[in-house]
């Protein structure tokens, strides 16, 4: 507050003095020029005249020459001192209006403006730093969810970009540097109501930054950072960092997964997807023969780990090893984009490529000249922007990897579904049977719009029902929660993949499983229909209707009339 | 030798002088007190005012509130003037001419005040 207010006095001070001297002389100066009324006689202006015709004159207003006419000495002063005084308010307005427009004030009002709101925040929010493409589609994710979000970003132009994007909350955002603490600390990081930070800029150092002053500002919250390296990595997790995400490691364990259990990552991707997408196909990546590998850029590398791990066999195109340095032997130079090159790799007998270079024009034309080759390999397409996104979806890859949607939907699903998180670490415990069975009846719930995952808990605040019927010594099953509260006969379209109770985590539980207190589920099914769901555990009558049949009276009254009535 | 601080002491020296010399004279006769005087003293007091902005300590805080106040009574006796003579038209009687004078009354303490602060910052910093 003071910076401005001092900053704002001491520019001003040059052209008021100005001011105070050209209106004072003129002022004196009228009074003192005799002037002559309307009989001759000779007059002399007042001081409370001279400032009003200093005034009008001064503002360029001009009203005329009161309240007589102007003898020619008192219009010679006046011509002087018109130019003096006009010359000096322009003076005062220019340097107000360039202080106003002045960078360094903006943003420091800003600043404050943006300080004081966050510090009114009641509700929990998420530190997003860094507006790039990850920042973007998780804070559109976060919002679409109804959660708050605040962004910090060092780059202005995409802070306001924010004001044009429709997104359902408002994100405040703060152009400023992450790096420093203070601007940290502007934008909320300290404050009780902050949830956790997640750190998504574009440069592994600022990411370190963040993260370290996040857990010593504020050591109770999650923080959740994006890494490019092994090094970063362990950086970032020798200080304790929630959770550590590196896409290209992400997308390789996706690949083996889709290698060994094919049903486990078609559920994944099912259950992990953005609301109202179409339901995706199952892929059936080939472990048998050669694959492909063009770029060895760090995608390129976890590709050739994983799958050498797989056991496959490999060949890396690559057009400059002297930056990514040499891939392993029987590679070939060049950008795959042309024939020859992927003819020498020998693409006529592989059964799959991997467009891992970080251009998009690159991997496009990649993709297209393989299929020229040989129409039915199975592709793995490397997406590097999400403005390409119409193109992507236009050359129908079996597999598309895009490091910041990768990152986003992790971080989404971290931050909005953790129980969803936890059931598919399990899952990769289970056979592919288990999870192609599990797969068959997701399909048979939803026609061809993916599953709405949502946890429900049974505590007072959302199961209060249930609660009150356990209080009073009647436990309630899943089978009669997951009953239709308008037709009991019906059930709902649900499936709960998991129940969380205390410690322990409970994969499909059995329908006769008794709810208690505490309990938290994860349910999967049709959107529209959970409303219904969460009456049931809320409502008692509803509850009443669905384990009975009938409903009771309630109402005290009513229980004596009723009771009276039975009686007689 | 400083010449900013020569101007600024000059200008507040000076609100005081102008100011007691306005008020000093009978208090209800308006042939001891004239309009060109009053002026001076605004117009002095003004410039005292501005040269006062933007000093972020506390000193400079207090000095600035010590000139916003004179600013204050001085504007107020000279809209007192403007009102007697120019709007209701009973001219300077005694009764008026006591108002003005005493609210450059009040306007002069406060320029008491700042020079009294001045004179202690000044000793404070001797050098």
């Amino acid at each position: 507050m003071d910076n401005i207010v001092f900053l704002f006095l001491r520019r001003m001070r040059q052209p008021l003095l100005t001011l105070i001297g050209v209106y004072s002389i003129a002022v004196l100066g009228l009074t003192l020029i005799p002037g002559q009324d309307a009989d001759g006689q000779t007059w002399y202006m007042s001081f409370f005249h001279a400032f009003y015709f200093v005034s009008f004159m001064s503002t360029t207003i001009g009203f005329g020459e009161i309240p007589y006419e102007f003898t020619d000495a008192q219009r010679l002063w006046v011509t002087v001192s018109l130019y003096a005084s006009v010359v000096a308010w322009i003076y005062a307005l220019g340097t107000i209006l360039s202080l106003v427009q002045d960078k360094t004030f903006q943003r420091a009002l800003a600043e404050r403006r943006f300080a004081r709101h966050i510090l009114h925040m009641v509700e929990p929010f998420y530190l997003v730093c860094g507006y790039g493409e990850t920042g973007q589609a998780l804070v559109r994710a976060l919002t679409d969810r109804g959660q708050h979000v605040v962004v910090i970003d060092k780059d202005e132009r995409r802070t306001n970009l924010i004001q044009l994007q429709n997104l359902r909350d408002h994100v405040p955002a703060l152009s400023a540097d992450a790096r420093k603490p203070l601007h940290l600390q502007e934008a909320g990081l300290p404050h009780r109501a902050c949830a956790g930070l997640v750190a998504v800029t574009d440069d592994n150092e600022t990411n370190l930054k963040v993260a370290i002053t996040s857990k010593l500002l504020h050591p109770e919250i999650k923080v959740i950072c994006r890494a490019d390296s092994r090094e970063v990595e362990a950086n970032l997790a020798s200080f304790g960092t929630d959770h550590i995400i590196d896409p290209f490691d992400t997308f390789s364990i996706h690949l083996a997964t889709a290698f060994r259990r094919p049903c486990l990552y078609l559920l994944q991707r099912w259950l992990g997807g953005e609301e109202d997408s179409q339901l995706e196909d199952p892929v059936y990546p080939p472990q048998e023969g050669l694959w492909v590998v063009c770029g060895f850029g760090r995608f390129g590398k976890a590709m050739v780990a994983r799958l050498a791990s797989e056991g496959v066999e490999v060949v890396v195109i690559e057009s400059k090893p002297e930056i990514t340095g040499e891939p392993p032997r029987g590679w070939v130079q060049g950008r795959g984009t042309e024939a020859e090159t992927l003819l020498e790799a020998g693409l006529e007998r592989a059964v799959g490529i991997v467009a891992g270079t970080d251009d998009d024009t690159d991997n496009l034309s990649i993709v297209m000249t393989a299929r020229d080759i040989s129409p039915d390999i199975f592709v793995v397409l490397r997406q590097n922007q999400s403005e390409n996104r119409a193109i992507v979806k236009a050359v129908q890859a079996d597999m598309v990897m895009h490091p910041s949607a990768i990152i986003a939907d992790r971080i989404r699903v971290l931050l909005g579904n953790p129980l969803l998180f936890r059931f598919v670490s399990l899952a990769l415990q289970e056979e592919d049977a288990w999870a192609c069975e599990l797969v068959s009846r997701v399909t048979a719930l939803v026609s061809q719009r993916v599953p709405d995952v949502q946890e429900l808990v049974i505590d007072e605040r959302h199961g209060s029902a249930v609660c009150d019927s356990d209080a009073r010594g009647e436990k309630v099953s899943l089978a009669e929660v997951l009953r239709d509260p308008w037709h009991r006969d019906r059930q709902l379209p649900f499936i709960v993949l998991m129940m969380q109770r205390g410690d322990g985590y409970f994969l499909l539980p059995d329908e006769e499983t008794l709810l208690q207190h505490g309990d938290r589920l994860l349910v999967c099914g049709a959107g529209g229909v959970f409303e219904r769901l969460r009456w049931n555990l809320c409502h008692a009558t509803a509850l009443e209707y669905v384990r009975h049949g009938d409903t009771q009276a309630h109402g005290w009254l009513w229980r004596h009339l009723m009771r009276w009535r039975k009686r007689g | 030798m400083n010449p900013e601080k020569v101007v600024f002491g000059f200008f507040i020296v000076l609100a005081l002088t102008l100011n007691f010399g306005f008020f000093v004279g009978e208090i209800d006769n308006p042939e001891h007190h004239h309009a060109y005087e009053l002026f001076a003293v605004v117009v002095v007091n003004l410039i005292a005012t501005v040269l006062k902005f933007g000093d972020r300590s506390q000193m400079g805080a207090v000095l600035l509130a010590t000139s916003l106040v004179a600013m204050l009574q001085l504007l107020a006796a000279s809209l007192v003037w403007v009102y007697a003579v120019h709007i209701s038209g009973q001219g300077l009687t005694p009764e008026i001419t006591a108002s003005i004078v005493s609210l450059s009354g009040g306007a002069m303490l406060a320029n008491v005040v700042s020079v009294v602060l001045l004179v202690i910052e000044t000793v404070m910093l001797r050098r």
